[in-house]
């Protein structure tokens, strides 16, 4: 078939013009062939991807082009889908995260994941925090207090709700329930952050806090956010992939993907043309 | 027309009405059921009438508290020999609470209106509740103190001195009661255990000095507690004497006189003589004495506090074993278990247990569960006791756990639509942040559940409380004095037997020698069932409203 044929690699991408060349950049997570089926349904169809060390990565394209399906194999939340089988690797900082005998708990510790729809537990705010730490047995109250706050602070959430930590999480607005999830995500110090549409459920205010907040995050946390906002994309993210279709069309600095694509349907795409 | 049925009006119509009729029948129900059960605590006047026997001609008088009265046709009243005039088409007869069982042989008699004289209501009458017999309706004329006139009525000391007496006689039954329950129910106990000591003995095959020593050494006990029951024998006698030598001298309405030992009366009303206010406070006295008190005289008269406190504690037991049962089965169901045919046919079965007859159960609970299982715990644990059973006969516990296992399918049922109902988001949530699949169930999923298990349980206690048949087979019995929970160690008797109120109900509305006496109790039992029922479920709801609150999700 002609994708097949046709399929784009890393090289051929970054021989556009750019300001860093990805190439360069410490990497962080690599994707080496990843094949994944849902059933007879190939979702993923062989993709390859070099994510560097903290910066913003953005995953574009059209609905069911499998950008979010990517992101979560990440943390292997894909695990959870009793069809799905997936073939490739993923390394983190060089180790395949598909390999046997890998504990699941544990890569989900060091790559925390955030939702399109805000799922607080049904606990006060401050139990949503201190969530993780006390899964893994941190039950020290003074600990607790100050990682809930340095999280609540990292989330830019602090200043709203410090005088009301014990309340139920479920009465914060959606957009501070956003950001208390990634409070949560945050406290237990995870090395990646996935974003799936952090911001497709929000208010514009909403989504201009989680924006800034993004910004703010990638000092310290590699990102790595799947969105359907161009406009958002072209704001937050240092490194664009255009996925269509189970395969990466296009991947590459963003001003350069927003600037001068390198192919014709990520052009049609980025000028509305589909999608 | 056609625009009237487009419009959609008649189903408005419709469904309206078939909630209003729901309604009225519910509301029906439940009043009939009030108003019969509480009236009969009110204390009636007492009428007396001259009655004109329609065969012999003779006019005798009758007393008594008219309980109701019903219209019949003149024909009817005529085939009896009743000469009710040519022109009256319809004739009403009136049914009289004249008591006094002993002296006339029945205390519930129908009179016609045509035969009645004027109805009068005389001061001074007095109704005596005693302790068997049923009441006594009469006027009163001595107080006897061993057989000789201490005052007579009309003597202005009169009321004090009877009241001073019948305190007396009743302080003393308690007491003399007070020493069969406790004392004698803890030497009973001690000998009853000496027993099977000596018999696990010579079960056991000790060798034969250390048996003859230690059986020396428990008949020693055995005497010394005989000797302390003797001693209670003769205390008890004594009080026996000392209540027997009051009595009352009563005349009846036809003019006999009969003595009444102050021994067998329990209190004195008279209703004709009272204030309204002082009827009130009878009215509630004596409801209170209905839920407090023991039923006496084959359930037909007395309380029935037994079977509330059966009830309450079979309904508890049975929660506490239903509830970790089914919410287990139900997380394995919908969490673990792998989503199949086998899985699906296991549910569609416990689904369908829901709609099994429980008097099915209650023969499964006998055959298993007392038969089989009591039988082997007798066997295994109380070997002393044989012949006698232990739990190897229908007891408290064996009803609880048959109770469990019919309510079970409701418990699973409602647990696994609560675990449903828990938005996958918040799970993936959860496992995104490094817990495993136990570590969000547990501390995620199965807190969210809790108000779906509390409506499974909620459901389980209205059915449980009300259930009938099956306990009939596996525990409950017509009356059972010894409650399940009391001082004797080790305080819960989970083999003893127990009275429960819907069999009470089925027990006094049909097993009772005296039709009349017992059918107002019929009702009154089922508004406290009701009123029971009623009250647990509150409980349960206003728990799980709480549990609600405390999980609130932003989905509901």
């Amino acid at each position: 078939m002609e994708k097949q044929t046709e399929k784009p690699t890393l090289k051929t991408h970054l021989a556009a013009p750019s300001e860093v060349n990805i190439k360069d950049l410490p990497c962080k997570l690599e994707v080496k062939n990843l094949r994944l089926s849902y059933g007879k349904d190939e979702a993923l169809k062989g993709i390859d991807l070099v994510i560097p060390e903290k910066r913003v990565t953005a995953f574009i394209g059209p609905s069911g082009c499998g950008k979010s399906t990517l992101l979560r194999c990440f943390n292997r939340m894909n695990d959870l889908v009793d069809s799905c089988s997936i073939t490739g690797e993923i390394l983190l900082d060089g180790d395949n995260i598909y390999k046997p005998g890998v504990d699941v708990a544990e890569l989900r510790r060091q790559i925390g994941m955030v939702f399109q729809k805000p799922n607080p537990f049904p606990k006060s705010i401050y139990e949503n925090v201190a969530y993780g730490l006390r899964l893994q047995g941190v039950n020290d109250r003074r600990t607790l207090d100050e990682v809930v706050e340095q999280s609540l602070r990292g989330a830019a959430l602090w200043d709203e709700v410090k005088d009301r930590l014990n309340d139920n999480a479920f009465g914060l607005s959606g957009g501070q329930q956003q950001r208390l999830v990634i409070a949560r995500a945050i406290a237990i110090e995870p090395e990646v952050l996935l974003l799936d549409e952090p911001a497709s459920a929000l208010d514009p205010i909403s989504t201009l806090k989680i924006e800034e907040l993004i910004n703010d995050l990638k000092e310290q946390y590699t990102i790595v956010i799947v969105t359907h906002n161009m406009q958002q994309a072209a704001r937050v993210s240092d490194q664009t992939a255009f996925l269509y279709m189970g395969e990466l069309i296009e991947y590459a600095d963003t001003n350069t993907l927003f600037t001068t694509p390198a192919k014709k349907q990520t052009e049609d795409y980025i000028t509305g043309r589909y999608g | 027309m056609k625009q009237w049925f487009r419009s959609g009006t008649p189903w408005i119509w419709l469904t309206g009405g078939a909630v209003t009729i729901s309604i009225v029948m519910v509301v029906g129900l439940l009043s009939l059921i009030a108003v019969r059960g509480l009236s009969h605590f009110w204390p009636g006047d007492v009428a007396q009438v001259e009655i004109t026997n329609f065969r012999t001609g003779e006019v005798s008088s009758v007393m008594g508290e008219i309980v109701r009265s019903e219209t019949i046709t003149a024909s009817m009243a005529r085939e009896g020999g009743n000469p009710v005039a040519e022109d009256q088409d319809l004739v009403t007869r009136y049914l009289f609470k004249q008591g006094n069982r002993d002296q006339f042989g029945t205390d519930f008699v129908w009179h016609f209106g045509n035969t009645m004289g004027e109805v009068t209501y005389p001061k001074g009458v007095f109704v005596i509740e005693r302790r068997e017999w049923g009441n006594f309706y009469g006027f009163p004329v001595a107080l006897l103190t061993d057989g000789l006139v201490t005052v007579t009525a009309d003597h202005e000391s009169f009321p004090t001195q009877l009241a001073v007496a019948v305190e007396r006689a009743v302080t003393r039954a308690n007491e003399q009661r007070q020493i069969e329950r406790r004392e004698v129910g803890r030497i009973n106990t001690a000998i009853e255990r000496i027993r099977l000591e000596l018999r696990s003995m010579e079960l056991q095959g000790l060798d034969e000095s250390e048996l003859a020593t230690r059986r020396a050494e428990l008949e020693r006990q055995r005497e010394a507690l005989d000797a302390e029951y003797d001693v209670l024998r003769q205390q008890m006698d004594e009080l026996q004497r000392e209540r027997r030598r009051d009595a009352l001298v009563m005349r009846m309405t036809d003019g006999r006189e009969v003595t009444l030992n102050l021994s067998t009366i329990i209190a004195i009303t008279q209703p004709n003589d009272m204030s309204l206010t002082a009827k009130f406070i009878q009215y509630f006295a004596k409801i209170g004495e209905f839920l407090s008190t023991e039923p006496r005289e084959a359930n037909t008269e007395g309380g029935i506090f037994p079977a509330i406190f059966g009830t309450i504690t079979m309904v508890f037991i049975m929660s506490i074993m239903v509830t970790p049962f089914g919410i287990l089965a139900a997380i394995y169901l919908r969490e673990y278990a792998k989503q199949g045919p086998i899985t699906r046919m296991i549910r569609i079965s416990v689904y369908n247990l829901a709609g099994v007859p429980s008097i099915v159960f209650g023969v499964f609970g006998l055959g298993f569960f007392v038969y089989f299982l009591g039988g082997n715990i007798d066997r295994i644990f109380y070997e002393a006791a044989l012949p006698s059973p232990t739990y190897g006969t229908p007891g408290l516990f064996w009803a609880s756990l048959t109770l469990a296992l019919l309510t079970l399918p409701v418990v699973i049922v409602s647990t696994e639509e609560g675990l449903a109902r828990i938005p996958s988001t918040v799970r993936q949530g959860s496992l995104a942040l490094g817990a495993t699949k136990s570590e969000t169930l547990w501390r995620v999923v199965v807190p969210l559940a809790t108000p779906g298990m509390m409506t499974g349980l909620i459901l389980a206690i209205a059915r449980a409380a009300g259930e009938v048949a099956p306990l009939m087979l596996v525990g409950v019995v017509k009356l059972a004095p010894n409650l399940p929970i009391d001082g004797e160690f080790p305080f819960i008797h989970l083999e003893r037997k127990i009275m429960h109120l819907g069999f009470h109900i089925f027990d006094v509305g049909f097993q009772s020698p005296n039709v009349e006496a017992s059918r107002p109790l019929v009702y009154a039992t089922a508004l406290v069932l009701v009123v029971l029922i009623v009250m647990l479920n509150l409980t349960a709801i206003s728990i799980r409203n709480r549990l609600r609150e405390k999980y609130r999700s932003d989905s509901d």
